[in-house]
Formats: structure tokens, C-alpha cells, sequence
């Protein structure tokens, strides 16, 4: 990949690349060293400011907040994928007169901030927080769902839709057996990237006073004093970046499962053009 | 509708910095993850090293835990701020580097081999073979990505509404919580705000994407 940009490197090469790499981790070690030393004036590192991490309440409050995170994501998904199903079908509907308002609805909810949503339903509808938080996720994400399977269906050879309509399938029986079938395997893997999207927004309930995993940090930094902060939040940040690098890793793993076996499945299309992730 | 259009002025100001915050975040993230994207692929592993845990780290992170880092934790380790804008302009910027490294560096992976080859074989060095063959063609693979990208910058500039930065949110919120009877309007007029910046920025994405797009 990236080595046909240049040579196997020569003796010359490999010495300049070799000063390269120390100076660059030199560079690097001096910026994290820095970093270090900052917060240890600061007395980042004291042993009493980590102390708190004894303490199973503390450790009983961190789960909860993941608990409400997780339960918030769970839930979203759970609804926002069968919507998303749905509304890709009415958005390939042959009736243009489905097709085109679902076109326009979803168009309005992918182009609106997630959180402006979530604050919508909190406040015009006096909602619970939770309520509030899973609507806004469910709404975006069931709008990028269909986009996406969308993708996946136009990438489909057309001879698998003509086929279904010849051997005497109803054009949504076509869609149920034979396309979305194939469409949904082959988008598995941005399927799962916005899975890591979704259960990343469930931080914006942080805004809405939804009580998740940022929240509890910040509760917990008022009730114990600020110089607990850093600390409860370094733990909370590690959690939710591990949790979101674990099921990053598991689309990487279902892509290439999926590269390997679709031969079996799955109809040979066009050249593919997977729909990256968004922020 | 009284309430939008009484406070017209303020959903323009909200505008105008949802807009500039946007914009530099933009700049800045587009020179910053090229960067990253560019030591990616760079013979030295010290660079390659440190761009892959940074993209990986960063695209991981929730925004919010990135507003919530410059924002709050930042001021109490001592890095003091003037005004609210940078933290928010710092977290934006850097978190949406990490998605413009991914795209870039995927565009580059896009340009076939034998391109990099042929500019190798004429004796053009790395930095050439880069700027001159990789990187023109690479970036019109990239444009349509890149300009979902910072669509997604729009939106998530929302956010800085939440750590005291009064933009279209803020002032959304604002305006909500002040206009208690006219909740839906007012954040429907915070809304309709939003799409007049993502939904032509959209359309654009995909009429550069029919238009640059190379068959290969």
C-alpha cells in the first residue's frame, strides 16, 4: 500500500529514516515529557488525588453512568435500525409520491445537529432526559440507516431485481428476499462504524442532563471537590474510548470476514464504494 | 413565527458565529489532518506511529468528551483561556482532524500503484512523488468525503453551545428557555438555520461528486 510511495530503502535511506525516527521520537517523548511534567506541578500525580479509586462508591457511580450510556445506545439502535429499514424502503419506493416527502424528511434529520434534536423533544415535548436522548439518536441515525442501506441497494447488480421481478415476486417481495438481504451484508461494516457513532453521540446527553457517563464525572468532580477532576475524568475518557476502539475493531473484523466469504452470498456488483463514517 | 422573527437579529449573530467557528475549525482541521494523513504514509515510523495512535485516539473520542477536555479540564490545569471560543475552535479543530487524516489517507490508497510507480521509475524522491502525483489526484477522490466532513463540523459546532459559547444553540437554547410557550418555534427557527448551511453544503458534496469524480 503506502510502501509503493517509495524504494526499498538503501543503506542511505534506511540511516536518514533512522535519524528521522529518533528525532521524531525524541520529539515526541520531549512533548509527552512536557505534558508530564505540567500536570505533575500541578500534583496531577499525587497518590491522594487517585486515592478516590479505593472507594466502591465511586466506582459504583462510574457504572451507573456507563450503565445509562450503554442502556441509552442499546435502546437507540434497537429502534433506529428497523426505522431505518423502513424508511429506505418508502425511499426507494417506485411512487414518487413516497418516495419524494421521505427524501425531504430524511434530508431535514441528517442536516440537523443531533443535540439540537435531543433539546427539541427535552423541551417541546417535557420529556425525561433519557426519553429526549434516545429520540434524537433514534431519529439522526435511522435517517443515515436508510441512507446507507440505500447505498447498498443501488450497488446491487440490476440483474438481481429483474431477476426477483421475473420469476413473479411483487416489487416488495423483490426488495424483502433478494435485495435488501445482500444490501444489508454488504453495508455490514458502515452499518457497524455508525454503531460507534450512535454510542458516541449518547455523550451528548451530557447537554441534556441526561445522567451518562460525562455527566457522573461531572457530578461526582461537584461533590468531591475539583481537584478530583482530572483524575475521574482521565478513568471516564478511558472507558469510553476502549468500549468505542472495541467496536471499531469488530466493523474492521466483519469487513474483512465478509471480503473473505462474499463469494458464497452475496451477488458481484460494481467496483464498491462503502459510504465512510462521519463524525 | 412572532418569536423567530422578533428575534431575527439574534438567530443572525448565532448564524454568523456558528459560521466563523465552523470556518477556522475548518481550516484549521483540513491543514492539521493533511499533516497527519502525510505522516501516515512517511517512511519514518516515529511519524507513522504517532498519526495512527492520534487518529485512532481521537476518532474514538466523543465530541463531548473533547469539548468537556478543552473546555473545563483544560482551565483547571492552568491553560487559561480568554475567551471560550479557542477551547471550543481547539476541540472542534482537533477532533475533526482525525476524520480528514482517515479520508486523505484513504484517497492516497485510492491512487493506483502503477501512478506512484511510474513517478518513481522517472526519479522523482518521496516528497515529489507526494506533492506532484499522489496528492492532485488523491484529493479529488477525497473532495466529496471531505465535504461530508465538514458538514458534520457544522453540525457538531452545536455543541460549543453547551460550554459557553453562545452560537446557534446556544442562543436556540437560550431563546427557548426565555420564550417558554414557543418552544417548538424557536427551535424549529434554530433548526431551519442549519439546514440554510448543510443541506446546499450537501447537494454540493454530491454535484462535486458526479462532476470530479475519475472513472477508474
Amino acid at each position: 500500500m503506502s510502501s509503493v510511495l517509495y524504494d526499498v530503502p538503501g543503506p542511505k535511506a534506511r540511516r536518514v529514516s533512522l535519524i528521522g525516527s529518533i528525532v521524531g521520537s525524541l520529539l515526541i517523548l520531549g512533548l509527552l515529557a512536557w505534558i508530564i511534567m505540567t500536570l505533575a506541578q500541578q500534583g496531577i500525580f499525587e497518590g491522594r488525588r487517585w486515592q478516590i479509586f479505593t472507594r466502591a462508591d465511586v466506582w459504583t457511580l462510574l457504572a451507573n453512568g456507563l450503565g445509562a450510556t450503554l442502556s441509552a445506545a442499546a435502546l437507540a439502535a434497537v429502534i433506529a435500525f428497523p426505522l431505518g429499514l423502513l424508511l429506505c424502503l418508502l425511499r426507494i419506493s417506485d411512487a414518487a409520491i413516497i418516495r419524494i416527502p421521505t427524501r425531504v424528511v430524511l434530508e431535514f434529520f441528517r442536516g440537523m445537529p443531533v443535540v439540537l434534536m435531543m433539546l427539541f423533544v427535552l423541551l417541546g415535548f417535557g420529556t425525561s432526559p433519557f426519553i429526549a436522548v434516545v429520540t434524537g439518536l433514534v431519529l439522526y441515525n435511522a435517517a443515515v440507516f436508510a441512507e446507507i442501506i440505500r447505498a447498498g441497494v443501488q450497488s446491487l447488480p440490476r440483474g438481481q431485481r429483474e431477476a426477483g421481478l421475473a420469476i413473479g415476486l411483487t416489487s416488495f417481495k423483490s426488495r424483502m428476499l433478494i435485495e435488501l438481504p445482500q444490501a444489508i451484508r454488504r453495508m455490514m461494516p458502515s452499518l457497524v462504524a455508525q454503531m460507534v457513532v450512535l454510542l458516541k453521540d449518547t455523550s451528548l446527553g451530557y447537554i441534556v442532563a441526561y445522567g451518562e457517563l460525562l455527566r457522573a464525572v461531572q457530578v461526582m468532580a461537584d461533590f468531591l471537590g475539583t481537584q478530583f477532576l482530572f483524575p475521574i475524568f482521565f478513568v471516564a475518557a478511558a472507558i469510553y474510548i476502549a468500549i468505542n476502539i472495541l467496536v471499531s475493531r469488530l466493523a474492521v473484523w466483519i469487513e474483512r470476514r465478509g471480503s473473505k466469504k462474499a463469494a458464497g452470498g452475496v451477488a458481484k456488483a460494481e467496483p464498491e464504494k462503502a459510504e465512510a463514517p462521519v463524525p | 413565527m412572532d418569536v423567530i422573527l422578533e428575534n431575527l437579529p439574534l438567530y443572525w449573530n448565532g448564524f454568523l458565529r456558528t459560521l466563523f467557528l465552523s470556518a477556522v475549525s475548518g481550516v484549521i482541521a483540513l491543514v492539521l489532518g493533511t499533516l497527519l494523513a502525510a505522516a501516515r504514509v512517511s517512511p519514518v515510523a516515529a511519524l507513522r506511529g504517532f498519526s495512527t495512535v492520534y487518529v485512532e485516539v481521537l476518532r474514538n473520542t466523543p465530541l463531548t468528551i473533547a469539548f468537556f477536555f478543552a473546555a473545563i479540564v483544560l482551565p483547571r490545569l492552568g491553560v487559561k483561556f480568554e475567551q471560550f471560543e479557542v477551547a471550543a475552535i481547539i476541540a472542534l479543530s482537533t477532533y475533526t482532524a482525525a476524520f480528514i487524516a482517515e479520508a486523505v489517507r484513504s484517497g492516497v490508497n485510492s491512487v493506483p500503484v502503477g501512478q506512484a510507480e511510474a513517478a518513481r521509475s522517472i526519479g522523482m524522491k518521496f516528497g515529489q512523488v507526494l506533492n506532484l502525483i499522489i496528492l492532485p489526484q488523491a484529493l479529488r477522490t477525497v473532495v466529496p468525503p471531505l465535504i461530508n466532513i465538514l458538514i458534520a463540523l457544522v453540525k457538531n459546532s452545536s455543541v460549543a453551545g453547551a460550554f459557553f459559547v453562545l452560537e446557534l444553540f446556544g442562543y436556540g437554547r437560550q431563546l427557548a428557555n426565555a420564550n417558554g410557550d414557543a418552544v417548538i418555534a424557536v427551535l424549529l427557527g434554530t433548526a431551519f438555520f442549519y439546514l440554510l448551511l448543510t443541506v446546499p453544503l450537501g447537494i454540493l458534496a454530491s454535484t462535486v461528486e458526479r462532476k470530479v469524480a475519475i472513472a477508474r
